[in-house]
């Protein structure tokens, strides 16, 4: 599916308080573009999650909000890259439960539930980009 | 250093988190309710989330252990206050808090402590 981005805002993910402070603006532009309660805390949830990732496993990175549009529906869009290691078996990151760095093994599986996509580019070595998206139904 | 205040009733000890937490601040309400249920020979804990608009999978974990440890102590953990979204979304992230006891409001919770905390 091809669509446009409207707008771009960015948010540095070096520290605990940046992931507190990319939940906000989440938020902020969610509530600004009309999305309702139970989004919202959906995909602020999974920010916080891919943000903890990026901030842990990724030894920090940055942030992406974007605003976008297929021509119907908007929608927003969250980066997550990091230079870190990358993600060697990317099937088992993905499994419920599964965790490298003893937290609950539910940041990425959990994520992908909670957002209507979810895309993840990361190599050996190359870095991960997590990315999510959530329409606004209309 | 930034904390999240405890307070002590009776037996109880009772915790509104109000902050949007970081993960270091959750993890210091974590040990600093461990260290107090001992030091105050508390019989329950309350923890109000209901200025929380998220439950994210390591403020949950942090619940969750932190019910553990209080059952340990012998002390019962009381969470109230969970917005509807908040727990439709623990739901789908995968978790469900087991063993974690919950209320809808302080007051049923702390009727919850008081009649475990009188046997």
């Amino acid at each position: 599916m091809s669509f446009e981005v409207q707008d771009t805002k960015h948010a540095p993910l070096k520290t605990d308080e940046d992931v507190v402070k990319m939940r906000k603006l989440v938020r902020e532009e969610m509530t600004a573009m009309g999305f309702g309660l139970v989004d919202q805390t959906k995909i602020i949830t999974a920010a916080s999650e891919l943000a903890r990732n990026t901030l842990r496993y990724g030894g920090g990175g940055d942030g992406e909000i974007l605003r976008i549009s297929n021509g119907i529906k908007i929608g927003v869009e969250l980066r997550f890259i990091d230079q870190g290691p990358g993600i060697e078996d990317l099937e088992l990151a993905l499994t419920d439960g599964y965790t490298s760095g003893g937290g609950l093994g539910l940041g990425l599986s959990g994520s992908k539930r909670l957002a209507d996509e979810f895309e993840i580019d990361t190599a050996p070595g190359q870095g991960t980009t997590v990315t999510i998206r959530k329409w606004k139904m209309l | 250093m930034e904390r999240i205040p405890i307070l002590r009733m009776g037996k109880l000890l009772l915790v509104t988190i109000q902050v949007d937490m970081h993960d270091r601040l959750a993890m210091t309400l974590q040990d600093d309710l461990t260290s107090r249920i001992v030091k105050d020979k508390a019989k329950g804990v309350l923890i109000d989330i209901s200025a929380l608009d998220i439950v994210d999978s390591f403020i949950g974990r942090m619940i969750s252990n932190t019910a553990s440890m209080a059952r340990i102590l012998d002390a019962k953990t009381v969470v109230v206050g969970m917005q509807p979204a908040v727990a439709i979304t623990l739901v789908e992230l995968g978790l469900a808090l087991d063993g974690v006891i919950t209320a809808l409001n302080v007051e049923r919770g702390i009727q919850m402590l008081e009649q475990h905390s009188d046997q």
